[in-house]
């Protein structure tokens, strides 16, 4: 049988959930039997494959470049989950929603900058308004919450998911945990 | 007092007429002062007095023409006139007893001769300050008859027999509600008159507090007669200014004359009322709320059970009625429970008084009896949709109803039918929508109502119409997916069955009725981004599923 | 037949309880182990029935009735969980996250908020509903408590704690729909010189999120006890 192929993304988050996804440590090997990583911020590949069969995303839609890869990734991946409280919720990258990306920019480039007060533009993406759950822009298979969901969480969920069967998040999980 | 000194003032009054030719109504309601028709009755009254005619000026309410403002009435001769205009005092004086002029001359019979004036039998034709001329059209018999001939029980039993419901909306039988709060155990009961009229484009009641106030005090006379309570309170919103000064002057009459205070008409029967401010908001209008305002609190609803009928106004037992329901009151105790529920069809008796506005010719009240086809409201008496235009919906029961398109025009407009087409009776406005209106935008505007309304007490209502109208509007700017639109739907339903009050139980209405009749709409904004009715601008950016 | 004696017998979810004529279809359920969800109820407080998550099915009604303040009669046949009360609350519960700013991860009460743990228990994992993203401010002018407005879901308990057990009425509602917000005093900030606060900390107790705290503290060193209110109430009624 052929491995599964995965795909871990990393938007607007603060890479947490994949600490945690490593945290299964010994566990991973057990997986990696089942699994291929195709993609992810730990994988030396630049482009999203065409093919794959179950991605995890981390993080918030904070600028417009999470919105394209998220749209992308969403066109080219068969069961999409949406992993720990940003991804589902925007939670901590959400918090500048109430008060506007400008602030934000004001505060980091030119309040507390001691040299060079600007604002970048250039290679790097605009930011959007408001920051928004994945699921706000594709849909979503599954949703895993958590900050970050822990490393059984993880376990649990994949094995049942290799196995064919529907885990319980709720019982595993919640926001916040 | 009793009936021959009401008879006695009746025929002083009369006497009085009888020493002028002619009687010149002018109405001074809200409508038509808003065109200065008080300058118009001085200019009147100026030229009466230039000329030394036998004319008696009379400042009276609502005529209910309102589109046709300001109205005057001439008397014995019954000739209504149109947009008169305080140019027009003198032509109007020399033209007494002759034809008046063309542009005057108001003669819509289809209007008037289908109505049936139960309520409104003397709005536009006595001064609503006046006492006297209210008894000498039969005011406080009523009264007087229930005090001295008959037993509270008596009383309850006509309200029943007469098949009177709650004209503020619900269409709860009054008889029922009245014979809850008599046989409640209690020293001290209350009696309330709600008249914070809120539904967007309703003024039936305060017009009736403008035209008649004498008719409310005496049917919650009569209720505290039957009930058992000796305090009333009016609850008026106070963007009433009009309807508030006249109730007052009124109050203080009805003292003057012995109809309200101790030993009434020589019975042991007291009674007083007070006027109680309302400060703009609209669910104060809902029993439980309007109760916890009166009683100076923030004004929420709670939830019932109990019923006011048990525990009320400071845990008292209340009986709480709509302004039009206690307007209805002083005809049936005069004329009897059975000549009230030989009018109407059904179970929906009397008549019902409807606010007519929007898209429509003869804006204005209009009192029709129970049961008349919707067809003959909206096209008969209302004149249709003007400027040619081709009528789509009419809007009854306020933010708590519905939308009832053109192929269901010809129901007839009783409690039961207009629930059973997806709307309401509602306390009475009536806004017809002609194919400028998108339907989309018109749920809109009332999810918007009922957002800004919402006490914030229960979290469907507070919340969910908030997010009700964000889709609303992400559908009206087409911006919606499909997706969105079954989300609105779930919300439907959320917001309807667990909402605490009628309030959010029927903010959902208008979505759900115009997405019954209309969807098709829905459909053309979602996935066309076009607002066949030009109404709506769309924005034309990436939408995502 | 005094009220002591007249015990009604009625059905919650297939099985037969009794109960006394003035309890509650909620009282009698969590009697008799049945969890009924609730956020504004609180033993100890009067109920007011607003946060709609109580809601159960009578037979024969199309309605929907509130446990907390709907008394038992007899022959009632409740039901507490069904398809249709489930979607309800999850979508009450979707209705609070995204009304305010609830950020579990960084709040005071990750851990110990009523709402984190209905949230789960009613297996509610992500929002449908976009999330409002108000601006809110936060009081930290008491010296010992801090009130958070982006996390309050004005279940109003500290409104009612204050008024019916301190007896000091410091807290209220003002605004309207959702513009609401609970305020101390006449809207002047809590730890104003002339605030009429006793600092009793009860609404912090009672307080079912992170939008009332204690400064210094975070909720998984500190969770609240709201345990003291029927106590209180039991030994106020025994004087």
């Amino acid at each position: 049988m052929s491995k599964l192929k995965v795909a871990t993304v990393w938007l607007d988050g603060c890479s947490g959930c994949h600490m945690s996804f490593l945290d299964m440590d010994e566990r991973l090997l057990e997986l990696a039997e089942k699994i291929d990583i195709v993609y992810s911020p730990i994988v030396d590949r630049k482009d999203y494959p065409d093919e794959v069969d179950l991605a995890l995303v981390e993080g918030a839609v904070a600028s417009v470049d999470d919105e394209a890869k998220i749209k992308k990734i969403r066109a080219h991946t068969k069961f999409l989950i949406a992993m720990g409280d940003c991804a589902i919720t925007g939670n901590v990258p959400s918090m500048r929603n109430p008060i506007g990306p400008q602030a934000i920019l004001d505060r980091a480039y030119i309040e507390n900058a001691t040299l060079q007060q600007q604002i970048p533009t250039v290679l790097v993406p605009k930011l959007l308004t408001v920051v928004r759950p994945i699921h706000e822009f594709v849909k979503v298979d599954l949703h895993l919450p958590g900050c970050p969901p822990s490393a059984n969480t993880f376990y649990t969920v994949l094995t049942a998911l290799l196995a064919g069967e529907t885990p319980d998040i709720s019982a595993l999980t919640r926001f916040g945990a | 007092m009793n009936l021959e000194e009401l008879q006695q003032i009746a025929a002083s009054v009369h006497a009085d007429n009888e020493q002028f030719d002619f009687e010149v109504n002018v109405c001074q309601g809200t409508g038509c002062l808003s065109q200065h028709s008080d300058q118009i009755m001085a200019q009147l009254i100026k030229v009466v007095a230039e000329k030394g005619a036998k004319v008696h000026v009379r400042k009276t309410g609502c005529m209910g023409l309102c589109a046709a403002g300001p109205l005057v009435l001439v008397e014995p001769e019954n000739q209504l006139l149109q947009h008169v205009g305080v140019q027009h005092a003198e032509s109007v004086i020399t033209h007494l007893g002759k034809e008046p002029e063309k542009e005057l001359q108001c003669n819509l019979r289809e209007h008037f001769d289908q109505q049936v004036h139960v309520v409104l039998e003397n709005s536009g034709r006595i001064d609503p300050e006046r006492i006297d001329e209210y008894i000498a059209r039969d005011g406080y018999e009523g009264l007087v008859k229930a005090l001295t001939e008959m037993r509270p029980v008596d009383v309850v039993q006509q309200i029943t027999e007469s098949g009177l419901r709650g004209r503020g909306g619900g269409g709860y039988p009054t008889g029922l509600k009245w014979g809850m709060v008599a046989k409640a155990v209690s020293e001290t009961k209350y009696v309330i008159c709600n008249g914070d009229e809120g539904d967007p484009g309703a003024f039936m009641d305060r017009s009736v507090l403008e035209s008649d106030p004498q008719r409310v005090i005496e049917g919650m006379a009569i209720a505290a007669y039957a009930v058992g309570a000796s305090k009333g309170y009016v609850y008026v919103r106070a963007e009433y200014p009009l309807a508030v000064s006249r109730l007052t002057a009124s109050l203080r009459e009805a003292r003057r004359r012995g109809f309200l205070g101790n030993n009434i008409c020589g019975t042991p029967f007291n009674f007083d009322i007070e006027i109680r401010l309302g400060a703009g908001a609209f669910v104060c209008g809902e029993e439980t709320a309007l109760i916890a305002s009166i009683e100076g609190q923030r004004g929420t609803p709670r939830v019932r059970p109990p019923y006011p009928a048990a525990s009320g106004l400071w845990g008292k037992p209340t009986l709480i009625n709509n302004v039009e329901t206690f307007a209805n009151v002083p005809p049936i105790l005069r004329k009897g429970g059975a000549w009230f529920a030989a009018i109407g069809k059904g179970k929906s008796k009397g008549t019902k008084v409807f606010a007519l506005t929007g898209k429509i010719k003869n804006t204005g009240l209009v009192e029709v009896p129970m049961g008349m086809k919707l067809r003959d409201i909206v096209e008969g008496i209302g004149g249709g949709v003007p400027d040619g235009r081709t009528f789509k919906a009419v809007q009854t029961g306020g933010p708590s109803g519905g939308c009832i398109p053109a192929e269901l025009l010809d129901i007839e407009v009783s409690y039961e039918s207009l629930v059973q087409a997806g709307s309401m009776m509602g306390s009475g406005g009536m806004i017809v929508m002609d194919d400028t209106s998108c339907m989309v935008n018109v749920a809109k505007f009332f999810m918007e109502f009922c957002m800004t309304e919402s006490c914030g007490k229960c979290i469907p209502c507070r919340a969910g119409t908030v997010q009700m109208h964000e889709l609303l509007s992400k559908i009206c700017e087409g911006r919606a997916s499909m997706d969105d639109l079954d989300l609105l739907i779930d919300l439907c339903g959320t917001v309807k069955e667990a909402s605490l009050c009628g309030l959010g139980q029927t903010a959902p209405n208008p979505v759900l009725s115009t997405l019954r009749y209309f969807k098709q709409e829905y459909m053309d904004h979602i996935q066309n981004k076009r607002c066949s009715a030009g109404v709506c601008t769309m924005t034309h950016e990436g939408v995502t599923a | 037949m005094s009220a002591a004696t007249d015990i009604k017998t009625l059905v919650i979810n297939g099985q037969d309880v009794s109960a006394r004529p003035d309890q509650t279809i909620l009282d009698v359920a969590r009697e008799n182990g049945i969890n009924i969800p609730t956020l504004c109820h609180l033993d100890g407080l009067t109920d007011v029935g607003a946060c709609r998550l109580c809601l159960i099915e009578v037979k024969g009604q199309n309605k929907l009735f509130p446990a907390c303040v709907t008394r038992v009669e007899e022959g009632m046949e409740v039901t507490t969980e069904s398809e249709r009360l489930a979607k309800h609350r999850r979508t009450i519960l979707e209705l609070l996250f995204a009304e305010r700013n609830h950020i579990c991860a960084v709040c005071v009460a990750n851990g110990n908020c009523e709402l984190q743990s209905l949230s789960q228990e009613l297996g509610l994992t992500h929002v449908r509903l976009p999330y409002r993203n108000p601006e809110l401010n936060v009081d930290a002018s008491h010296e010992r408590f801090t009130c958070d407005h982006n996390r309050c879901i004005l279940c109003t308990r500290c409104v009612r704690v204050c008024a019916e057990i301190e007896g000091a009425h410091v807290w209220d509602v003002m605004g309207r729909g959702a513009d609401c917000k609970v305020i101390t005093d006449l809207e002047t900030p809590w730890g104003d010189k002339n605030s009429s606060c006793t600092k009793c900390g009860k609404c912090v107790q009672v307080c079912p999120t992170g939008a009332l705290y204690e400064k210094g503290k975070v909720g998984i060193e500190k969770p609240k006890h709201p345990e003291f209110l029927p106590y209180l109430n039991l030994m106020r009624e025994a004087q």
